[in-house]
């Protein structure tokens, strides 16, 4: 969906000076947002004793891995001009799979292989609604997301499906050394492994070449298509990811797993910097976003606040981030 | 020709409800008949007037998603105002939830227009928003039948000319919006606006105004509907509605609004919506659990959407491929 008021945006000055690099990185959305995670860090530990204690912080790495396993391919999915909300309800179909298959009798290895694939497939389904019939990306998603939860709620109703097998809850569970997650672990693995193939490889280049223009990026032989598809899938493969920490974490799926976390998904990619309508924002970005988002929610269930009222913080986060520096911008112009 | 195309897809979908209610009715007659389908009417009524507000809505390139948090809000405010006010008369009640709505609306229409902000994520931010305020203000509790005022209660319910009055205030904004999209300035405007912004500025339309109404128009609508919603099932809480906005933007799509705005009328939404209606009365009728009716909304919307843009593609100009082609 567009911003629409193309015609009314103020054109972009080319500036008579480029400012040096040091100023242009401490200026850059990343450092301010770095200042922000550091002042939530020192706030939090004066407003509770519980804050600074290694396995409590370790706790609070939970609040954010599994969603932004998600938000590091949804970041590039938005840069290239597209969006997906149906992440939370891939969650959910794939953890129902997941589910089924262990009624079958199905060991880890095979259940690890059941979410994956149907990550896979719900990223691939999505992706060829947006690449191969030409449906806008929020709409065929919105679409998805209902048929997606919908085929849960079908083979779930209200029932649930218990009964994981002991080793399954490493994913979510298990520590790699001392008070380190797994999920910590492949936090950072997969954060690096965005960030190079975003800032350093041509497929990256390719990406902030069709959110620009994607006309442009097909007439310099970028085969668009083809990169949206690989995006849609790589979005529909985390939330496989996602799916399995998130099930072994809580040893128990229902279809209305991941309730509501394509907010907070599209949230912290927002926060971390990167424009909803595409074309820019960087990874390293989001990872901090991830840690801000992470440390409020800690913070304030620290202070015992009730879920729903963070969810006002998260809403009024998103619409602040962007409106903050619209309504600096104005007030400079003036 | 663009009129001819337009009466042709109502028609096509008014088939498409014709031919339901026929399958339906071979093996369950007493569906079809005349009071059932007043109450299957009465039932999508809340659908259709949120459906009109989010059909002007998309119409001018935007997409209202707070539609639902905004009808529980303004449900639970009313509900409680009532319960500390149970001598209020209900014009009082109608006038604070339409006002109330209409307020919400304007947030987003604000943020839309002045700001600049994408409207997806106004309306993403302001739902979890006003649903988060709900839970403030009624500290998660209930608002139950009882502690409600009769006249509160039966407002909705009371029939006239043999219909709910539900019923009469859709077909009222039914007839009312038919009139103010094709028959006033700001009709003109939206579907200018998001036909082609651009255009339309050069034309003297302010676009972020337009969208501005737009969204006050949609929650004004919203509102009304919280408190008929709320009075009608005599209960109001935080999650009432959940999830409501996607079938409110279902409808918009199946009755063959396009999500890139421009087109649209108010009676394909109003059909969206009864088409939405038709299947979920049907459900269990014909025996389906009603878990299946997400997936089904979900699948509609996909297939509407697909539809519509077959059908809009088939105008042929394409000379160059363009970048959303499969190349």
């Amino acid at each position: 969906m567009s911003g629409s008021n193309t015609a009314t945006e103020v054109a972009n000055v080319i500036p008579d000076r480029i400012k040096s690099r040091l100023e242009q990185s401490l200026k850059s959305w990343e450092s301010l947002l770095m200042l922000v995670a550091i002042a939530i860090f020192i706030a939090n530990s004066f407003a509770s004793p519980y804050f600074l204690n290694a396995w409590n912080l370790s706790d609070a790495t939970f609040n954010f891995t599994e969603k932004a396993y998600i938000a590091f391919a949804l970041a590039l999915l938005i840069i290239a001009g597209e969006i997906d909300l149906s992440v939370a309800a891939i969650i959910a179909l794939a953890s129902t799979a997941m589910g089924a298959a262990v009624q079958a009798g199905a060991g880890t290895p095979v259940l690890v292989l059941v979410g994956l694939g149907t990550g896979l497939l719900c990223g691939a389904f999505n992706g060829l609604l947006v690449t191969r019939l030409g449906l806008p990306s929020i709409v065929a998603t919105i679409g998805t997301m209902s048929l997606f939860r919908g085929i849960s709620y079908i083979i779930l109703g209200d029932q649930a499906y218990r009964g994981y097998p002991a080793d399954f809850a490493f994913f979510g569970q298990g520590y790699v050394f001392w008070v380190i997650s797994f999920e910590f672990v492949l936090f950072v693995l997969l954060a690096i492994v965005y960030s190079i193939l975003l800032h350093k490889t041509n497929f990256g280049r390719a990406v902030y070449a069709i959110g620009n223009n994607p006309t442009g990026a097909l007439f310099s032989g970028i085969r668009v298509a083809r990169v949206k598809f690989i995006l849609f899938l790589l979005t529909g493969l985390m939330a496989g990811v996602a799916a399995i920490c998130l099930t072994s974490r809580l040893g128990s799926t229902r279809p209305s797993i991941a309730t509501g976390w394509e907010l907070e998904i599209v949230t912290m990619v927002v926060l971390g910097g990167v424009n909803i309508l595409g074309g820019s924002g960087t990874l390293p970005g989001v990872v901090i976003a991830a840690f801000v988002m992470g440390l409020v929610t800690f913070g304030l269930g620290l202070l015992n606040v009730p879920g729903i009222v963070m969810s006002i913080v998260i809403g009024a986060l998103l619409i602040g981030v962007i409106a903050l520096p619209r309504l600096w911008s104005k007030w400079k112009h003036r | 020709m663009l009129r001819k195309l337009i009466t042709s897809r109502e028609a096509l979908l008014l088939g498409a409800i014709a031919v339901l209610l026929g399958l339906i009715s071979l093996r369950f007659p007493n569906f079809v008949a005349p009071s059932n389908l007043a109450s299957v009417f009465n039932d999508t009524s809340p659908l259709i007037l949120l459906a009109i507000g989010q059909m002007i809505v998309i119409l001018t390139k935007c997409i209202d998603l707070s539609v639902a948090a905004n009808l529980a809000l303004t449900g639970m405010v009313v509900a409680m105002i009532n319960v500390a006010f149970p001598n209020l008369p209900v014009a009082f009640i109608l006038i604070i939830a339409v006002m109330l709505g209409t307020l919400m609306g304007m947030v987003n229409g604000l943020l839309v227009w002045k700001l600049d902000i994408p409207p997806i994520v106004v309306t993403l931010g302001t739902m979890t928003i006003f649903r988060g305020i709900i839970f403030l203000i009624s500290d998660g509790k209930w608002v139950n039948s009882h502690e409600m005022s009769p006249a509160f209660k039966a407002f909705p319910r009371a029939e006239l000319f043999g219909l709910p009055v539900l019923s009469w205030i859709a077909i009222l904004a039914v007839i009312v919006f038919t009139i103010v999209m094709t028959r006033t300035t700001f009709g003109r405007a939206a579907y200018a606006a998001g036909g082609n912004s651009h255009a339309a500025t050069y034309a003297g339309i302010n676009v972020g105004r337009t969208q501005f109404v737009a969204f006050t128009l949609s929650g004004a609508l919203a509102g009304l509907t919280g408190y008929l919603w709320v009075s009608r099932y005599a209960v109001a809480y935080v999650d009432i509605a959940g999830g409501f906005e996607l079938d409110v933007v279902a409808a918009c799509v199946i009755g063959g609004v396009a999500i890139t705005g421009g087109i649209g009328t108010v009676g394909g939404a109003l059909l969206g919506a009864l088409f939405l209606g038709v299947i979920k009365n049907a459900l269990p009728v014909v025996n389906i659990s009603p878990f299946w009716q997400l997936a089904i909304s979900g699948a509609a919307i996909i297939i509407a959407v697909t539809l519509n843009a077959r059908a809009n593609r088939r105008k042929g100009r394409i000379i160059l491929k363009s970048a959303e082609q499969p190349a």
